[in-house]
């Protein structure tokens, strides 16, 4: 087992992930964000709680999405759904995805797909905390990234929020 | 997690897991029929049969569209319309239908059990949509998850079914159900339409008097009339059954609490429920309708999911 972000560096990776997207955004209204079910959705409030302190007075509008229903693998394992809540329109807006580790690329696939059934956004950006490089399946690569790694297949990545560390092993 | 059934051919063989999966899912699908597009590809690679020897409306509709809004593609058959006229035995049709790859069955008939033979003969997920006077579980389903919205839960909960118990395969359904997931539940109706020994071989307490009935329970569930599977009088006359065992809003104002009000649909009004109750604001008969959509979908989804043996 190996730690790649103890506590105090994923805080500051998640408070530095935060200033480049408020540093890419003229308006905050044009723009709306959007934690992936399961766990993008942690990694999102804690941006959005960074974002709201880093820029007082502002309240981003925060979203999650489940992807379940768009998922290519359907029909080999049954999955279960979770919540989606996008109390807002996302026509014409900016849409940033925000999930926790990017790997091989077939989340953030089904969530292309999912996303634009709530509209037409001008455009769609993606934010990760963990990039696992070389090991992507499809053509899609991250516009904010916390940390890239080098990993082996047989390895896992995970975000442990109890205890604020991400961890390969 | 996933169903414990290969087919869903009645709420007797789930378990209270598999309600509650099915709820929960139902819940999801819910949400995506608010959304701008109100479809999802989940079941694109599937194809399905809705097999219909027996007239329906709602669920036929529903049925069609919960397939629909999963990307599957659907054929309808109905019996009037079909070789069956011509002499062609249920095995043979479907078999006939299977061999064009077909994936899924949805399947309405006149005789109890029609599906389950069915399920021993063919190798096809199959989702029964109501079997003569046995079962109708997508009903019961979306009944409980109608109640659920309502209520918070149904633990605890007093349900009522009132008419024509006899004949109802959604009241069979829904005694089922409503057992497992720990309600309390009732019949009430002429002694006529209530079978013998209802009380100890299902649990249920009998009632044959309405307005205590009523007082009695959280939730009316009216069921209809069920007059072309009675071949004998087993009650004088619409008028009286109305008289005695109808729904009305007289009946509901005296009560001292408010309850809800569903009926699975087609109303026969002014005699198991008169208008006012039917269209007033206790009645969740639309809202069943809506939800009828969203269980049909989870309970798609969730078979659609097992791979075959």
């Amino acid at each position: 087992m190996k730690t790649i972000l103890d506590k105090q560096q994923l805080h500051l990776t998640i408070l530095r992930l935060a200033q480049q997207l408020l540093e890419n955004s003229v308006d905050l209204n044009d723009i709306v964000f959007i934690g992936i079910q399961p766990r993008g959705v942690q990694v999102g409030a804690k941006l959005m709680d960074c974002i709201t302190q880093l820029s007082p007075g502002t309240k981003p509008q925060y979203g999650i999405l489940d992807i379940t229903f768009y998922r290519d693998d359907v029909r080999d394992e049954l999955h279960v759904a979770n919540t989606t809540d996008i109390p807002f329109s996302i026509e014409g807006k900016k849409v940033i995805l925000i999930d926790d580790v990017l790997y091989t690329g077939r989340t953030i696939r089904a969530a292309l797909d999912a996303i634009q059934d709530f509209g037409r956004p001008q455009k769609i950006e993606l934010c990760v905390l963990v990039d696992r490089r070389f090991n992507r399946e499809l053509p899609i690569q991250p516009d904010y990234c916390g940390k890239a790694i080098d990993s082996m297949i047989s390895q896992k990545v995970k975000v442990e929020w109890d205890k604020e560390a991400v961890v390969l092993y | 997690m996933q169903l414990s059934t290969k087919h869903l051919l009645g709420i007797k063989d789930l378990s209270r897991e598999d309600i509650s999966l099915i709820l929960s899912t139902a819940t999801q699908f819910k949400e995506v029929l608010q959304r701008p597009v109100k479809k999802v590809p989940s079941l694109r690679d599937v194809t399905i049969v809705n097999l219909f020897y027996e007239n329906s409306t709602r669920t036929r509709i529903s049925f069609e569209l919960a397939e629909k809004r999963l990307g599957a593609d659907t054929i309808n058959f109905s019996a009037s319309a079909s070789s069956v006229s011509k002499g062609e035995t249920l095995l043979d049709t479907v078999n006939n239908i299977l061999s064009m790859k077909v994936d899924m069955v949805v399947m309405r008939h006149s005789a109890s059990g029609a599906p389950h033979f069915l399920a021993k003969h063919i190798p096809a997920a199959i989702i029964n949509a109501g079997d003569g006077i046995n079962e109708h579980p997508t009903q019961a389903l979306l009944d409980a998850l109608s109640i659920t919205e309502k209520l918070g839960n149904l633990e605890g909960k007093k349900v009522v079914l009132v008419g024509d118990i006899m004949h109802s395969r959604v009241a069979l359904s829904n005694i089922y159900l409503l057992n497992k997931m720990g309600a309390e539940v009732m019949v009430a109706g002429p002694p006529t339409l209530i079978p013998k020994y209802i009380e100890e071989a299902l649990h249920v307490k009998v009632e044959y008097n309405i307005k205590r009935a009523l007082e009695w329970c959280d939730v009316a569930n009216v069921l209809r009339i069920q007059l072309e599977r009675q071949n004998q009088v087993l009650f004088s006359s619409l008028r009286e059954y109305n008289l005695a065992y109808g729904v009305s809003r007289t009946l509901l104002d005296g009560l001292k609490k408010e309850i809800l009000i569903m009926h699975p649909g087609p109303i026969n009004r002014g005699v198991e429920i008169d208008s006012d109750v039917a269209d007033g604001n206790q009645s969740i008969i639309l809202q069943q309708v809506e939800n009828g959509v969203a269980v049909r979908m989870a309970a798609l989804y969730l078979l659609a999911g097992k791979k075959p043996d």
